[in-house]
């Protein structure tokens, strides 16, 4: 197996009653896109924050590149934390500035690591970020309002990327945008993933999107991890009843299938006995009671209909 | 062909602004059977919200204009209705759903109260005490658990899910002869949204109503519709039945938008096809085909004359030069016909000769 850029055990994220995460635990890989989808309210967007320090958690652990990111750092630590580790968020219109100028946006981050020796250098920096995430030098001195929507998220994303970090947390990153537009950008993080060596994790509640663009995927439901496997896997032999029924709910763009969709309804049960992480194929976890396994494992692969 | 219950024939709706005068709607003729639902699907500005609110007549004029075209609702004309006339039909014959269910509902009332003051308002005759029970038969009909203890609750008590399918109610309350939803599932997870479509299909299927659903969302629309028609810088650009749009698209904006679908067996090495480009500006509309500076396989006339609507079945038609029959023959993009034929080899044999039809 590839090296571990990202270790997460046991993380428990609580608001006073609300146990938005509650003891969840995975790996990331270098050079991998870790799909983590969820409904609403299952914890993993608050995953994600938590990963990337905008939460202190309230319990587990969480190691990037083998040092626990909860630990005192200096400050000189945390600017290479920040450095290696960006978010793109969901909503281009809410996270961008709007009193700023695109080239400010990307280049915010320069003055904070020192990263240009002067202003041509750092107006040669903003121009091929520009160019990189597919916008031209010259937007550089427009404001966020000038944009569209699908061309703030690229602003977003080079602002992502204007610090070459290593591991980006993109957080429904085309969850606002039209279809077409959508194609647009998941076809650039694909590239720069290629061209950086970048590793993702890609928050999303579009299950065909996520399949397209991970390597693995985690399912969350309620603040636990229900399933992870390959994408192959868990889309085609999905074990546990809640990722069956996520992705029974998925319309395809084929109006004779839709006309015989059976959705397969989920029911919480209350297990008895000790839930854990079972391994059913390699590399493909099912979270589950030995009782609950035995019913829903029978020991081969069997393809979701 | 089915009874007509809603005719709309070239509307055209433009909007005054400080930057001048926006065509959100540029010739839009379409006609709704009775039971039946048709699917208006296009991005955000391609003007399928303006339509839809239009019929309504939401749309404060001014800044709105009615510009040209008619909107026959029973044989009547809603562009020249007064609002005392459409006062009447709002609620009692047309009602309407949004995307999101907190701004349709008042936060500070209680659900059960809302839903009777539509049934008091639409059915004078009714007591308060048979508009109680009906707002309860309701809750219950839309899937509502303990309809009586929910009845007397807020619309904060309730989640996303459950709202819409308050707001459903409310829309029932009147029994209208056409529902307008515009986006009523976009703002729910996969699994709530799924309860919500079969819901609204089954309130079709046993009350016949008419249902005119915008979505942006090509697998719902394969799920909800009779008829499909694709929007695109305020024009319809193929209109069809459903398995017409799917299995045999003809516009190449249509081939655009189920391009950049991705496919639950998509290759991950491929890139998705997108459109490039974004739409056009609708103050200074192209002078030729909106979607030529955005269309790979654009001739010379996009640039010049706008195309006609082209017939490609009785029910299928599609604004493309490519279909004049002195056009180079353009096929489907490789990508989408292999898609298309892996649906349809996944479906049953009979259903082919639509997917080859018209060709």
């Amino acid at each position: 197996m590839a090296e571990k850029i990202l270790e997460v055990k046991d993380l428990k994220q609580h608001f006073g009653t609300i146990k938005a995460v509650d003891g969840i635990s995975f790996d990331v890989y270098k050079g991998e896109t870790l799909g983590l989808v969820g409904e609403s309210g299952s914890g993993k967007s608050t995953t994600g924050r938590s990963i990337i320090r905008l939460y202190d958690i309230t319990g587990g652990e969480i190691k990037f590149n083998g040092r626990n990111v909860q630990d005192k750092m200096s400050s000189k630590e945390l600017r290479s934390f920040n450095k290696e580790m960006q978010m793109i968020f969901q909503d281009p219109y809410a996270s961008l500035n709007p009193r700023m100028t695109a080239g400010e946006i990307i280049s915010e981050g320069f003055e904070i690591h020192g990263m240009y020796k002067n202003k041509k250098e750092r107006r040669e920096r903003v121009g091929m970020l520009l160019e990189a995430v597919g916008l031209n030098r010259e937007h550089a001195n427009r404001y966020a309002h000038e944009f569209s929507g699908g061309q703030r998220q690229r602003i977003g994303i080079a602002r992502a990327l204007s610090l070459e970090p290593s591991f980006i947390i993109a957080d429904e990153p085309i969850s606002a945008l039209d279809v077409s537009i959508q194609a647009q950008v998941v076809n650039l993080l694909k590239q720069l993933q290629k061209e950086r060596d970048l590793t993702y994790l890609f928050i999303a509640h579009d299950l065909s999107m996520v399949k397209y663009i991970s390597d693995r995927i985690a399912v969350m439901h309620r603040g636990k991890l229900v399933e992870i496997g390959t994408s192959e896997d868990i889309y085609n032999y999905p074990v546990h009843p809640y990722t069956k029924s996520l992705l029974s709910a998925i319309p395809l763009p084929d109006p004779l299938s839709e006309a015989t969709r059976k959705r397969i309804p989920y029911k919480d049960e209350e297990p008895e006995g000790e839930l854990s992480m079972h391994e059913v194929f390699e590399g493909h976890f099912v979270y589950a009671t030995d009782e609950q396994i035995g019913r829903w494992y029978t020991g081969k692969k069997v393809k979701l209909q | 062909m089915g009874e007509t219950i809603l005719e709309v024939k070239n509307l055209k709706i433009n909007f005054k602004t400080y930057a001048g005068l926006v065509q959100a709607v540029r010739g839009v003729d379409f006609s709704l059977e009775k039971g039946k639902t048709l699917a208006i699907v296009g991005e955000s500005g391609s003007g399928k919200s303006v339509t839809s609110n239009a019929i309504m007549k939401l749309i404060p004029q001014p800044p709105a204009i009615y510009a040209e075209g008619e909107i026959l609702f029973e044989g009547k004309d809603l562009v020249k209705a007064t609002e005392k006339e459409m006062t009447k039909i709002r609620g009692n014959d047309i009602a309407m759903i949004f995307q999101d269910p907190m701004t349709a509902l008042n936060p500070t009332m209680r659900v059960g109260k809302q839903i009777m003051e539509v049934i008091l308002k639409h059915k004078k005759a009714a007591t308060k005490e048979e508009a109680k029970k009906r707002a309860i038969e309701l809750l219950d009909e839309v899937g509502i658990p303990f309809p009586e203890q929910r009845f007397k609750q807020y619309p904060h008590e309730f989640s996303g899910g459950m709202r819409q399918r308050v707001v459903i109610a409310i829309a029932l309350a009147a029994e209208p002869k056409i529902l307008i939803a515009d986006e009523p599932t976009t703002a729910l997870d996969v699994t709530i949204q799924a309860q919500i479509l079969e819901l609204m299909k089954q309130i079709q299927r046993t009350s016949d109503t008419s249902i005119i659903f915008i979505t942006h969302d090509l697998g719902v629309v394969a799920n909800v519709a009779d008829t499909v028609a694709v929007m695109y810088a305020g024009q319809i650009v193929e209109y069809g039945t459903a398995n017409e749009i799917f299995y045999n698209p003809k516009h190449p904006y249509t081939w655009g938008l189920l391009g950049s679908m991705p496919d639950l067996d998509n290759d991950a090495d491929e890139l998705l096809r997108t459109i490039p480009g974004s739409p056009p500006d609708l103050i200074h509309p192209p002078v030729g085909d909106a979607f030529a500076a955005r269309n790979e396989f654009a001739l010379q006339i996009d640039y010049e004359q706008q195309p006609p609507m082209f017939q490609v079945s009785e029910t299928h038609f599609a604004k493309t030069w490519l279909l004049h029959p002195d056009a180079p023959h353009v096929p489907v993009p490789e990508a989408v016909r292999k898609r298309i034929e892996g649906y349809l080899e996944k479906n049953d044999e009979t259903s082919i000769e639509l997917g080859k039809g018209g060709e």
